[in-house]
């Protein structure tokens, strides 16, 4: 009788949990195609690597990710013991462990315990974290949490007390495989008279079944999703790197960016259940770190609680109830979206592959092309970058103009082997201009044919592309491109990082493959190859600041340190934040041209961790750093005694 | 009802160069763009409009390749777009070019009232702010030139109130509908078309009207028509002034000589 209600119960608590998945699953398929398909072969050794492996969770410093590894492994073995323990409540007279050959049996019991035990341990571990010291950047004592926590541990207790009782009854053949379990036998149910064992076997099995078919119906409801959807995020994971965003086509009746909740990809909504909270993407992020109201893993959020909340409606054809973009739970505001630098330090982070940076651009598509909800200061930026090509609205015919204080041909078409594009900084900031004379000093010394387009260059869009604004970038992209061909250009050494990332990886989705090289990357080569004669001298201390368009986005951290390295005669002083953990200068993703009012500045946060160091000069390898570095040392007074060079210039000044 | 927004499409100024020589403008290569004031006079055009819901018509005189502006003006939420077109409209002055403003503004009337015409103050290109205050005249309308904000309009009553921008004092003025306002920047800020709004006004077309349409006699019209004639175009030489010391190569050095030649000049006192 105790069997066949069992029976009923699992029964009807695994088809509970099946249709709770298949419910998540359904929603999923509301997102658009999106093929994550390809390459499997390498989706497959990825998943093993960062999934099986763990690789993602003890990353980047994090040391509790250990404590994950153990109990993800834990949780591996536990699924054999746990799929046994289902398959048995349905079948009883058919399936269980005791039926395999005993050379299978009793090491499977052995690894169990020990499982069990881990687990155990690491469940306490981390509630003990939670309690004593939880970090600042995730809600380390939700409800859910604790309820997750609690379970296991509970499932854990109810394992070694079945185990044990069975012991003590002496029905447990394997019992000498079972240490654990045959200790617990021997001091807790030492005084209980083996008949007797009966009720606590039967009392333990129900508690392990209830806790057990609790978890498993538990699971799709919270943000323990993971478990079922986090592997399979990182098989579906970008096989490159996220540094760009996807085109757009400009016909009538298409509907641009992301409004509504099923105009996202599949891969986006995944995504959402994929998120394990653990907060990495917050304590990374440069908005959440200076009190701006954009929290990457509560966008993520967000968009899960829009699906769960609006999905089955779309379903059924029903109006959705929540925006999408608004505020409030479950929606995003438009001061979160604006607030990205889209420095892409979340991504970088993100254990299970989740792409913040795409869904917060697909977003701030919507609101430009689709609503023109635009802060005022865009709105003449979008002008002159239309107009006029360059952010400011400066008149095209002065972009030549820094071009008189240093030694420069224009590019010909057949003569000339490189452009130098120079970019709308290096072009018309004051600052700037003296950077893009070091590079041409640069690019003499090194003996190469290389030219500038002048008052026909053109700004490369970046920063539109990075702000929703994909239909003037596209426009400006296809001019360029035009150009490029018109030209015969195929080889560009760019000023700018993100000129550089733009010609590269975005002008690609045009089908233009062009050789692109960041000065940074062109002096080491040269430095390398013995072109570039250099007077190492030493130049005190000298800080670098990743660029993230150079660093995180195309993998450039060595090419800037090496050549410090030649010009000063050791390597530069780092930051604590450096390399694909850098911490932003607050002036990406079309930040540069937006007030930030909100909070500290991204770059005063920046400057003071830099001054910690005690520098005498900030290296940097981009126009944005090198303005807000600037900006920065200026606000905290330390102008004058601190010097910001871009690396071209540290290299022009050390020139034979 | 019906909002009628005259725009002009002008040189970008800014790029504009005067041949040393010849004394023309050299326009070659040089972008147009709407005046930046009738940007303003649209904006508020299509407030009033999603304010009372009036139609919005916008009207512009020049060459044929004036229709871009006019595209521009429908991405932005103009409901209607006329082209003036017609080479003997051409070399007008203000005088000529009021007169087939109000010509046209009187013909879009004749099928739905026109409440009020809006007009930038000025243009960048002629700087004379004369044709707004030239087609009130023309039309007998109530003339309001320089407002800065838009009180509020009575339908019923027929009245618009408005505050205009003054120097050092605003002053808040009430006028009979049907009006011209001419507006200043501070008006507004403006807005940004959204991208199917420009995928529409892409294949959409403005109306032409040229004089075979508009049938106003040819000596009131263009060069013709027009009272003023220009002369001569020249950049005025500079007769005194100097540049002290070189702001880029060396900012601080040319702020200290600055300050050492105002101190000379007992401009500045330590």
């Amino acid at each position: 009788m105790l069997l066949n209600i069992s029976t009923i119960v699992f029964a009807a608590s695994i088809t509970l949990f099946c249709w709770s998945c298949y419910g998540r699953f359904r929603l999923l398929l509301l997102g658009r195609p999106e093929n994550r398909f390809n390459d499997v072969g390498k989706r497959i050794r990825g998943m093993i690597y960062y999934a099986f492996g763990q690789r993602c969770t003890v990353s980047h410093g994090y040391r509790f990710g250990w404590n994950h590894l153990v109990l993800f492994w834990s949780f591996m073995i536990l699924l054999i013991a746990n799929t046994e323990f289902l398959l048995e409540g349905l079948f009883p007279d058919f399936i269980s462990f005791s039926l395999l050959p005993v050379s299978v049996y009793h090491p499977l019991a052995v690894l169990i315990e020990i499982a069990s035990v881990l687990a155990l341990l690491a469940v306490c571990i981390a509630m003990i974290r939670r309690l004593a010291f939880p970090p600042s950047y995730i809600e380390a004592r939700s409800r859910d949490a604790f309820i997750i926590l609690g379970l296991i541990a509970l499932l854990m207790v109810a394992f070694f007390g079945l185990h044990a009782s069975e012991i003590a009854q002496g029905s447990e053949e394997a019992a000498s495989y079972m240490p654990i379990s045959k200790f617990i036998a021997s001091t807790v149910f030492s005084y209980v008279p083996s008949e007797n064992m009966g009720g606590y076997i039967s009392a333990f099995w129900w508690l392990h079944a209830i806790v057990l078919l609790g978890f498993l119906n538990y699971l799709p409801y919270s943000k323990h999703m993971h478990i079922l959807t986090g592997i399979p995020n990182v098989f579906f994971r970008s096989l490159v790197k996220v540094n760009t965003q996807p085109r757009e086509e400009f016909k009538k009746g298409n509907s641009f960016g992301v409004g509504k909740i099923d105009q996202f990809t599949w891969k986006g909504l995944i995504d959402s259940y994929s998120c394990t909270e653990c907060g990495r993407c917050s304590d990374n992020c440069p908005a959440t770190a200076t009190g701006k109201l954009l929290n990457p893993r509560l966008v993520i959020h967000d968009i899960k609680v829009n699906l769960l909340k609006n999905g089955p409606l779309i379903a059924k054809k029903k109006d959705m109830v929540l925006p999408l973009i608004g505020g409030g739970e479950g929606s995003v505001s438009d001061e979160v979206l604006w607030a990205c630098t889209t420095c892409g330090a979340c991504m970088e982070v993100c254990p299970v592959f989740i792409e913040h940076v795409p869904r917060i651009v697909d977003m701030r598509r919507n609101l430009v092309e689709m609503n023109a909800k635009v802060p005022d200061e865009l709105v003449s930026m979008f002008e002159n970058m239309e107009q006029r090509s360059n952010p400011w609205g400066i008149v095209p015919g002065d972009r030549a103009k820094w071009a008189a204080e240093a030694d420069v041909k224009p590019f010909e078409t057949g003569k000339t082997e490189y452009l130098f594009y120079v970019g709308c900084f290096g072009a018309f900031d004051a600052r700037s201009r003296k950077v893009s004379v070091a590079i041409s000093r640069i690019l003499n010394a090194a003996g190469i044919s290389w030219g500038i387009l002048g008052k026909d260059e053109l700004c490369c869009g970046d920063s539109m592309r990075r702000l929703g604004n994909e239909f003037v970038f596209d426009r400006m992209a296809l001019e360029n491109i035009r150009i490029f061909k018109e030209k015969g250009i195929t080889k560009i050494i760019t000023e700018c990082p993100h000129c550089y990332n733009t010609l590269k990886n975005d002008y690609r989705q045009y089908g233009l493959e062009l050789e692109v090289i960041h000065h940074t990357e062109f002096i080491s080569n040269m430095i390398k190859a013995g072109k570039l004669k250099l007077n190492a001298k030493d130049s005190g201390n000298v800080v670098f600041h990743d660029s993230c368009y150079l660093g995180r986005y195309n993998g450039i951290y060595d090419a800037p340190r090496n050549v410090i390295a030649s010009v000063t005669g050791h390597a530069p002083i780092e930051m604590e934040r450096r390399n694909d953990r850098s911490f932003c200068c607050g002036a990406g993703g079309g930040r540069m041209w937006m007030e930030e009012n909100t909070g500290k500045r991204i770059n005063v946060e920046r400057v003071e961790e830099a001054l910690k160091k005690d520098p005498g000069t900030i290296c940097v390898c981009c126009p944005y750093c090198l303005t807000m570095f600037e900006d920065g040392l200026k606000a905290k007074k330390a102008d004058a005694r601190v010097q910001v060079l871009d690396l071209a210039e540290m290299v022009s000044g050390a020139l034979k | 009802m019906l909002i009628v927004t005259c725009i002009k499409q002008v040189p970008d100024t800014t790029q504009v160069r005067v041949d040393p020589v010849t004394g023309t403008l050299i326009r070659e290569g040089v972008p147009f763009i709407i005046n930046p004031y009738d940007t303003h006079a649209l904006e508020e055009g299509l407030r009033l409009k999603e304010k009372y819901g009036f139609r919005v018509a916008v009207i512009s005189m020049g060459p044929p390749n004036t229709e871009i502006t006019l595209k521009k003006a429908i991405a932005l939420g103009a409901d209607e777009a006329v082209l003036l077109s017609d080479r003997a409209f051409g070399g007008a002055d203000t005088l000529a070019t009021s007169q087939v403003l109000s010509e046209a503004i009187r013909r879009l009337g004749q099928k739905e009232e026109v409440a009020i015409v809006i007009c930038g103050r000025q243009t960048i290109d002629g700087d004379t702010a004369q044709v707004g205050p030239g087609i009130a005249t023309r039309l007998g309308y109530s003339q309001l030139t320089l407002v800065d904000r838009i009180e509020s309009v009575d339908l019923k009553a027929k009245k618009i109130r408005v505050r205009r921008r003054l120097e050092g004092r605003h002053e808040i003025v009430e006028a009979k509908l049907p009006a011209m306002i001419a507006v200043v920047k501070e008006i507004n800020s403006l807005r940004y078309p959204t991208v199917p709004m420009r995928l529409m006004a892409e294949d959409s077309k403005a109306t032409l009207w040229d004089n075979k349409i508009m049938g106003l006699n040819e000596n009131t019209i263009g060069l013709k028509g027009s009272a003023t004639q220009v002369r001569k175009i020249f950049s005025p030489q500079r007769t005194s002034g100097e540049i002290i010391g070189d702001g880029i190569k060396d900012p601080k050095e040319a702020s200290r000589l600055l300050i050492e030649r105002l101190i000379e000049k007992r401009a500045l006192s330590i």
